[in-house]
Formats: C-alpha cells, structure tokens, sequence
C-alpha cells in the first residue's frame, strides 16, 4: 500500500477541472491531506502557466494500464446521435481534440456529410468511436493492446500497441488514427499516462475516440456531449436505460423506438454500441453547417456526391 | 570421389571466388544499396512514420505489397523444388539448388518489410511478451518463422554432401576458415549408402512438409486481408488466389535466375532450353490459373455491382487503369502467347515472359492493398486532404532499394559460398554437345 501512495505521489495530472475552478479533493491520493501554502506551477490545458495553491490540484488519478482493462462494474455505456439537430458546429471535434491533447488534423470524432441516396437530402453525421460489441479491431490485435471492456468501451493502450495497423484496416468504420510523427509538446512530459485518458499520444501507435472513461468515473459526461452547443449527443447505461445529452435525461429505449433509431451499417455484425436517430424534421438548415468554415475545411468535403452535383450545376 | 566428380568440382570450385572486377563492382553496388536502405531506416525511425506516403487511410503501403512479393517469391523453391524432389524428375538437379537458395533468401528478406511497416520496432518483442493466438498476425509469425526454418533444413539437407566434397577436395583453392567451415558443416558426411539412406529419407519427409508449410504460409498471409470486412479484401478465394500468385512469380523469378546464373556461369552444359521449356510450361500453367483467379475475383464484384465494390472497380478503372491493364491483362496474356506457342519458345523470350510475369505480379500486390484502402465503407471525408490517397515517398523505395539489395547480396554470398549446381551424385549432369 505504501509503494502505491508513493507511485501516486509522484504523479502531476492535472485535469480540466482546475481551469473551471472547480477544486475537487479526493482522499487517498496525495501523501497528506494538510491545508498547505505550498504553491506550485502548473500548466493548464491551454497551455497557461499558473500559480496554484497544492491543495487545489485535483489529485484524482487516471486509472492504470491494469485498472483500465477491467471496465466500470454493472455499466454498459451507449450513445445516441441526433442527426436531426446536427448543423456541424464543431465544437465536439474541437472539444475532444483540446481535451485529447490532439492537433488539428488528428480527429476522433468526425463530421461527414450524408446523403442517403442521390435523391435524399444530405445531412451531418458526428462519428465517433462505435465500441462495437463485437470489434473487429481487438480481434485482429496481435498483442492484446486494443481490447473491449465490461462495460462496453473499447480502448487502446498506446503503451502496448507495436503500431501494425491491423486494427485500422480492421475497423470498416475508420474510427482509428495513427499518431505519425512525434510532436514536441513540452505540457505532456509530466502527465501520467492512461489508456482511460488517451493523454498523451504517442508516436508510432494508434489512438481513437475512448468514450471519455476518464470523465464517467467522475460522474461528468464524454466532451463531445457537453460541448455540443445543439445537445446532438446522448450518452448514457444501457442497463439503466437511461441518456442524457446534459440537458435532458430520457429513457433509451424509448428515445430508440420513438425515433427509429439505427447503427450505421449494422449489416455488417458489428454491433455497433452508437445508435442514430435519422435526420427527419431538421432543426436546422443542411446549410447551415458550410457557413463560416474556412477553406481548408470546405475542401474535406469536396469530394462527396452533394459537391460534385453541386459543381456540375 | 570418382572422376566425373572430381572434374565437377574442379570446373565449380573457381566460381566460388570473386575474381573479375565486375563480380567486385557488383558486390560494391549491392553494399552501397543496402547503406541506402539503412540511411532511409535512419531517417525514419528518427523522424516517424511522418516521412513515408502512409496516412490514416492507407495505413499499409508498398511495404506491405514487397512484404507479400517477397514473400511470394519464396514458393519457388518450397513448391517447385520440394515438388520436382518428390516426384523424383531427373532434370531438376541443375536448377534445384537455386529454387532453394531462392526460398531461403526470399524468406529472409521478406519479414523486413513488416518490420519497415512497423511504428513501433522497439516493441516489436511484444509479439511473443503479449503475443494473442487470436490475431491472424501471430499465425503469420509462426508460420513465416516454421517455413524459413523448414526451408533452411531442406536446403542444408541437400548440402551436406557437398561441403563433404569441398572437404575432401585437396585442390580448392579457398582460406583456412572457408575449408574449416566445410568441414564442420559436412557434419562428417561419407558417401556410403547408409548415409545416403538417411540423407534421401529426410529429404523426401522435408520436402513434403515444406509443400504443406507454404501453402499455409501463404494462405495466412491471405487471411490478414480476407479477414477484415473491407470490400476489396473480404473474399473467401483470396487463400488459393495468393497461393497461386506466389508460386507464379516465384516459378518467373527463378527463370530469371536460371538466365543470369547461366550467362554469368557459363552453364549452357548444364542448364538447356529444355530446361527453360520445362518451367516455361509450368509458368504457363499458373499464368492461366492466376488470369482465371484474377476474373472470378473482379468478375463476382463486377456484376453484383455492390455499392461499395462498384465504387472499387471504378477506381481501378480510372486511376490504376494502366497498372490494372499491366498486372491482370499483359501478365497474364503475355506469357500464354509466349509458352503457348512452341514457335516463340526460346531461352531469352521465356525469361522475357518471366520478367512480364513477375512485374505484373507486383503491381497486383499493389492493386490488393492500396486501392482497397483508399474506397472504404465510409467515404474518407473530414479528414486532411494529403490524407486521403498514397503515394510512395523517397524514404519507402529507399529502404525498399536496401531490401533488394540485400536479397541480391545474399543470394550471391550464398552462391559464392557453395556451388550453384549440386555436385554430388550428378556427375552426369553434363549434356553432350
């Protein structure tokens, strides 16, 4: 037990809810539990240098490569994403990557835009991870790295992964990334790193959405739910049959059969733990979600059929 | 040692020196090219995967089309000689030895490209640490590793006799350590029946498993595509399809070895159009499997018109056009015209037809792995635009001109080391002129 407060101690992770103020104490964590004056210098996720009180530093620990193959006991975690409020905001990319530690150009979650058929309307479609119940990816996985959990949530742990890339020409969803090359990130060095948190990358392995496992045991939501300025995505228990997307709670099941919802090319026997509801009596124009994005951005959807009809009149 | 024998071996035994400046320069070349290759590996570990043409698309790129030609290339001596040893055919000894130098060769320099793929080499040990007996690449780890160490019994086995030759031959003008190293490696071999009786039993027993091993070899290989759900890979006859693809090039590349060694050795005594004819005619035979492989394949996609399949076919219709007409129509057509008609049979146009059939074979590998991953089920969208098609950068062919290199250096090293045509028991190998 000791040895285990002293590996503890020695870990730095800093949490975004430092930045929000929200100084959260757990016990067990660091070696005492005394009112300090002591200060210290942390860097928050924007990459400020700030002066803290010790105390104030949120020691709650990312579970450990061990703790993070186990899964939370009796959960079973689902999404559920409404395409019909979807107008490609953004921000659950832009919100996933800030709390990733991912630059611009390495995505978990992504925003493809959708037509059905030739001749149905084209709609945004926010793919993240689907933690298939039945992943492909893990099983193709020589070395054990990338596994499905109790609960659900598939992960990796980039401290095992060898970087064959079995599991991205696995998945037939391209849910996975490839961290490239090695990006100097000096805010990283301290940070402990857990399959939980996907912080921080590395280079010459794989990464991908994880379903936020980090955030859930502190009863908060995945990024992309909270970010979502539309409430698109719902997350919640299957065994408790219940999703919230922050703003309301409703029963999966019922949100599920009311709505139609689907999983996206469920032929394929993946079983997919991400449901969508289909993009009927939109909230907002299809539109909508071309205005005010920047050229670089426009150009990733050039290529779909909606661009070229459009470009050949 | 009888006569024959003797004059056998004193025609060999100068070959296996380097002594004209060519031999020198070629030796030089291939050093030169394997430094290439290791500055390339240099740049890329200390710069990451960042410097090859592989994206988060196609996540697999000419390393892993080399991997599987390389690969495939081995077959020549696991089915071809395993199979001319079984049958027992009598002019296989000429070109026997180098079926199987090609094998051990290939089989080395293969598994190379898996590690250039690799991002992470340093942990490259966790596949036996944490190895999953579920993932198709552990089968693949075995397998690989069983048929190099099958191949390299079966091709020792067939040595042995003739390190025993060398050993006893007073005249080989070789250093110490050289006739030292025969002699440990005759493993105190005479030429007396009863050790011609083991060596023959073990000999058939290994070229009957390592038939077994390659097939299963090349099958497994296979089943890392045909496993996954992508629309270009999932096919259940991409087993047989890669069996019959391998022993193709594998049959054309060692036509081309046949005609080198021949020029540069003057083996014409030995090595004979006949010879070419013979594997000619089994090249003929797998060029009309291959091309009816190829039509089931695209022929099944083609017609049900699958969304995801017609988007393929369209790509390779377009963009790999001319790759598509050079691997699926001239590789196959090509050489049925050559070796079909007995007319146009003739040493330099069956190598020509190997040629053909080997560079078509590669660009087949090449049109299995990355047109595949770049039509997936969701289209690549939202994703940078440099990301979204290969191509293969300096660092790759680089590192690729290593591996060639390589595998040129050590099928010579070999080569120089023991004679490239069995000495032993083929005194009669000579054809009268």
């Amino acid at each position: 037990m000791a040895k285990q407060y002293k590996k503890k101690s020695r870990r730095n992770f800093i949490n975004s809810s430092l930045t929000l103020g929200a100084a959260t104490f757990l016990s067990g964590g660091v070696s005492s539990c005394k009112k300090s004056e002591e200060k210290v210098k942390v860097l928050t996720h924007d990459g400020k240098l700030v002066e803290v009180n010790k105390d104030e530093i949120d020691s709650s620990l990312p579970a450990t490569p061990e703790e993070s193959r186990k899964g939370i006991p009796n959960r079973k975690f689902v999404m559920v994403i409404d395409l019909s409020r979807c107008k490609n905001a953004r921000k659950c990319v832009e919100k996933c990557q800030e709390a990733h530690h991912l630059v611009h150009g390495q995505e978990f979650m992504r925003v493809y835009l959708m037509q059905r058929s030739e001749k149905s309307a084209p709609y945004w479609f926010p793919k993240p991870c689907f933690h298939c119940n039945n992943p492909l990816c893990a099983s193709v996985c020589p070395v054990g790295a990338t596994y499905k959990r109790s609960d659900g949530i598939v992960l990796v742990d980039n401290e095992r992964c060898i970087g064959c890339k079995f599991c991205m020409t696995g998945c037939p969803y391209n849910a996975r990334i490839f961290i490239w090359e090695k990006l100097e990130n000096e805010n990283e060095e301290n940070i402990e790193y857990s399959p939980e948190t996907s912080v921080p990358v590395r280079e010459g392995t794989v990464a991908k959405c994880d379903f936020c496992p980090d955030m859930i045991r502190k009863k908060q939501l995945p990024h992309c739910v909270t970010s979502c300025p539309m409430g698109v995505i719902y997350f919640g228990d299957i065994n408790e049959d219940s999703v919230t997307n922050g703003i309301e709670t409703v029963s999966f099941s019922e949100l599920i059969q009311t709505y139609d919802g689907y999983r996206y090319l469920d032929v394929l026997g993946t079983e997919p733990s991400v449901y969508y509801l289909p993009a009927t009596a939109r909230s907002f124009p299809f539109e909508s979600g071309l205005e005010g994005k920047d050229e670089e951005l426009l150009e990733r959807y050039k290529n779909t059929p909606y661009f070229k009809n459009k470009k050949n009149g | 040692m009888d006569k024959a024998e003797l004059n056998l071996l004193r025609e060999f035994a100068p070959q296996l020196k380097i002594r004209t400046i060519l031999g020198k320069a070629w030796i030089i070349i291939l050093i030169s090219g394997l430094l290439f290759g290791l500055f390339g590996l240099y740049v890329q570990i200390v710069k990451g995967h960042i410097v090859t043409g592989m994206r988060d698309y196609v996540v697999w790129g000419v390393y892993i089309v080399n991997f599987i030609f390389f690969m495939g290339l081995s077959y020549a001596g696991a089915l071809i000689a395993g199979s001319l040893h079984l049958m027992q055919t009598n002019w296989r000894k000429p070109i026997m030895r180098m079926a199987e130098i090609l094998t051990v060769v290939s089989l080395m320099v293969g598994p190379l490209f898996i590690i250039l793929c690799i991002g992470r080499l340093d942990r490259l040990y966790y596949l036996f640490v944490y190895g999953r007996i579920q993932s198709p690449i552990t089968w693949d780890v075995i397998a690989i590793s069983t048929d190099l160490f099958g191949c390299l019994i079966f091709l020792y086995l067939a040595l042995i006799p003739d390190f025993a030759k060398l050993r006893d031959f007073i005249e080989l003008d070789a250093k110490p350590w050289r006739k030292k190293l025969y002699r440990i490696l005759a493993l105190g071999y005479q030429d007396t029946p009863e050790f011609n009786k083991i060596l023959k039993r073990s000999k058939n027993i290994m070229a009957a498993i390592i038939i077994a091993i390659a097939i299963i070899v090349y099958s497994v290989l296979a089943w890392i595509f045909s496993v996954t759900l992508q629309p270009g890979w999932h096919s259940a006859i991409f087993g047989p399809y890669f069996v019959i693809a391998a022993v193709y090039s594998g049959t054309g590349v060692l036509i081309i070895v046949m005609w080198i060694y021949r020029k540069v050795y003057n083996l014409q005594a030995y090595i004979t159009k006949e010879h070419f004819v013979k594997i000619g005619v089994l090249l003929l035979i797998l060029a009309a499997f291959f091309g009816y492989f190829t039509f089931s394949e695209y022929l099944t996609k083609w017609y049900g018109s699958e969304k995801n399949d017609s988007l393929l076919i369209d790509r390779l219709f377009s963009e790999f056009f001319w790759m598509f007409i050079i691997s699926n129509y001239i590789g196959v057509i090509l050489p049925l015209i050559i070796m079909g008609i007995p007319k146009f049979r003739s040493i330099n146009s069956i190598t020509f037809a190997a040629i053909i059939s080997v560079i078509a074979l590669w660009f087949n590998r090449y049109l299995i792995v990355i047109p595949t991953l770049e039509v997936p089920y969701l289209p690549i969208q939202d994703s940078r635009v440099e990301y979204m098609y290969y191509s293969s950068t300096w660092v790759e062919w680089s590192t690729i001109t290593g591996a060639v290199a390589l595998f040129c250096l050590l099928f010579t090293l070999l080569s120089k080391f023991v004679p490239i045509i069995e000495v032993s028991g083929n005194a009669d190998l000579k054809v009268k002129s």
